[in-house]
């Protein structure tokens, strides 16, 4: 049996990765496991400059999900190599830096740095809900993702996956867009913006008045655009929203993703993404999988 | 360091109307557990509801490995869990929190505590009270149907006052006006510290009374969260020393749930 996949050029161990967000920089779920046993981890959204982030509440819970307006909170690339990095690299896995700005300038000056590190690949967070400027903001165009990913491209030498907002209409043509930059990879999905209102305080939950919802609500929105946009790019897809077992990631993989990513089911169970790699190979065994790539996008449609 | 265990319900107590005590088996966690530190307890390993729920450890028996937990039935997690049985496992994750109540230095421990933010206070005096410290407490409630823990803190405090906000039960009043009073009679301002828990309106009367008058002060947080650890950034707090158009926070459940008064915004 074989879990080992390629991910835009990323050699992984499994297709097993932790989202951003929602694991930090590793150090809090490596006192629950070691971190070897991840495909990849992927690390909070960085930016060029420390961010402090929104004022609170910033999460709340919803049916089967939860919202966050964090805000990018983060100490900057700066204190990421020197710090974080370091930690990071004394597990077995690859290490992929969720890079996000809020001009094309500051995008490229941080992927400079990148380029520096001992990381093994960028994924470029075009799909932020909660800040003002940048992010979904130009996620949310063909010609905005393509413009920023590809001027990254060109300072960026290392494996490069762009990161997906479902909050357009036509998520298609928004992943065209990044292979149309030059993206190596596109993921999907990043939360989908939402809203909670406390009904005796006629006031939004969160102090943001808006949040990004994710959890297992958002599964069945996120395989179908997963569907959707393998159907358009041949570029690699790392598929996430919602994923809590094997079966959801083994979904998401036939649905076209080739690689799977988990994010808020880490606060339900610090151990759900080493269920999940659990549950992909007793479904291997059950359905005579040998490869694990040979799953990849082969639902049959109706 | 926090571990994700199964633990054994052994009792079960409804207190009063709608909070319970729970009494679980929990060897590993109540080793390294602090007075001020909380868990996170799945209350269902469905996806709904999807967070743990952050409770406050309310004592610890470490010869037997017990930790017990009160909540009040709010919503519906917490509704879930209080119709747990004995002998159900049940899943909690934790010690959580670094900033856990410091009492070692002083030696009066002044515990104001009000309705259900009471529960984290006990630990502290028991474990103050054992290590010689004078424990003065002060826990207010609403009303006499909402008064509790009243033998428990008589055993682990040197002085006990029960204040109801409409006289129905014990001495009229608020809590902290007899604390005032105690403070301002006492000539050992500098070794004495006030532990807070409860209502936002009184720990910010508890705060700026400690401040403006420079009381050694711990507050003991709240605030929405996702993971627990530290992860997630989302149950910040504002620094103190950080300004109004450009803040920075703290987490309650990383560098809280007890931060020292002077430091945090609330
Ligand atoms: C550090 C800490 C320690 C706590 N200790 C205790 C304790 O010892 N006993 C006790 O009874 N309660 C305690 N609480 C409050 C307790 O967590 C909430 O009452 C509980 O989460 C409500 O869940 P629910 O599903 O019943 O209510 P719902 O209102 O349905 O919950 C909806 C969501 O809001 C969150 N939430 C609701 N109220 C609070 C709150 N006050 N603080 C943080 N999150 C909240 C819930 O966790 C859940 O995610 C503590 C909270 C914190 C942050
Ligand atoms: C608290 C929180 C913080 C997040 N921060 C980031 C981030 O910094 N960058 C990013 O690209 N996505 C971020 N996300 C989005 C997740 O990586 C993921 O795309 C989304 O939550 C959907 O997956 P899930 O349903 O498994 O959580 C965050 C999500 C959560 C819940």
């Amino acid at each position: 049996m074989n879990t080992k996949i390629n991910f835009a050029g990323i050699e992984m161990k499994n297709p097993v990765t932790v989202a951003s967000g929602t694991f930090g920089y590793g150090r809090e779920y490596s006192n629950f496991f070691d971190l070897g046993k991840l495909g990849a981890v992927i690390t909070k959204g960085t930016s060029l400059k420390p961010k402090s982030g929104n004022k609170p509440p910033r999460v709340c819970e919803t049916a089967s999900g939860m919202l966050n307006s964090i805000g990018l909170q983060n100490p900057g690339v700066e204190y990421f190599a020197q710090n974080d990095l370091p930690f990071l690299r004394k597990f077995n896995t690859k290490v992929i830096v969720n890079a996000c700005g809020s001009t094309i300038d500051e995008y490229v000056e941080l992927c400079k740095i990148l380029n520096t590190l001992d990381i093994d690949g960028v994924e470029l967070n075009l799909s932020c809900p909660n800040v003002k400027a940048g992010c979904m903001a130009f996620g949310s165009s063909y010609d905005g993702v393509k413009t920023v990913t590809k001027e990254v491209r060109k300072v960026l030498d290392k494996p490069l996956i762009v990161k997906l907002t479902p909050n357009v209409s036509d998520i298609a043509s928004i992943a065209k867009g990044a292979e149309d930059g030059g993206a190596d990879a596109v993921s999907l999905i990043n939360t989908l913006l939402a809203m909670k209102i406390d009904i005796y305080k006629r006031k939004p939950v969160l102090a943001n008045n808006t949040g990004g919802l994710s959890g297992p609500a958002i599964k069945p929105v996120a395989v179908r655009m997963v569907y959707q946009v393998s159907q358009a790019v041949k570029i690699p897809i790392m598929g996430l929203g919602g994923i809590m077992t094997g079966e959801d990631a083994i979904e998401f993989m036939l649905a076209g993703a080739k690689a799977v990513s988990i994010g808020a089911g880490n606060f339900a169970d610090p151990y759900v993404s080493l269920k999940v790699i659990e549950g992909i190979e007793e479904y291997m065994k059950k359905c005579n999988v040998d490869n694990i790539e040979d799953i990849v996008g082969k639902v049959e449609m109706n | 360091m926090p571990i994700q265990t199964y633990a054994k319900l052994i009792k079960k107590e409804e207190i009063i109307k709608d909070v319970f005590k729970f009494s679980v088996k929990a060897e590993e966690m109540v080793k390294t557990a602090k007075p001020g530190n909380f868990i996170e307890i799945r209350v269902s390993n469905q996806s709904e509801p999807f967070l743990r729920r952050p409770i406050s450890i309310f004592n610890m028996n470490r010869e037997e490995g017990i930790l017990e937990f009160i909540f009040q039935v709010k919503g519906n997690g917490t509704k879930i869990l209080s119709k747990k049985q004995v002998g159900d496992e049940i899943d909690i994750l934790g010690p959580l929190g670094n900033g856990t109540f410091k009492f070692e230095k002083y030696n009066t421990v002044a515990i104001i505590g009000g309705g259900i933010g009471i529960f984290p206070l006990y630990e502290l005096a028991k474990e103050a009270k054992e290590q010689g410290k004078r424990v003065n407490t002060y826990l207010g409630f609403r009303n006499k149907d909402l008064v509790m823990l009243e033998k428990e803190f008589e055993e682990v405090s040197d002085k006990l006052v029960i204040t109801t906000d409409d006289g129905s039960y014990a001495e009229k009043g608020f809590a902290i006006d007899f604390l005032k009073k105690d403070f301002e009679d006492s000539s050992d301002i500098e070794n004495s510290c006030i532990y807070a828990c409860g209502p936002l309106p009184m720990l910010k009367a508890v705060q700026k009374y400690a401040l403006e008058n420079n009381i050694n002060c711990q507050i003991s947080l709240e605030e929405k969260m996702g993971c627990g650890l530290g992860v997630c950034l989302g149950c910040a707090v504002k620094k103190a020393s950080s300004p109004k158009d450009n803040p920075e926070y703290f987490h309650v459940c990383k560098g809280g749930p007890v931060f020292n008064a002077k430091d945090v915004e609330i």
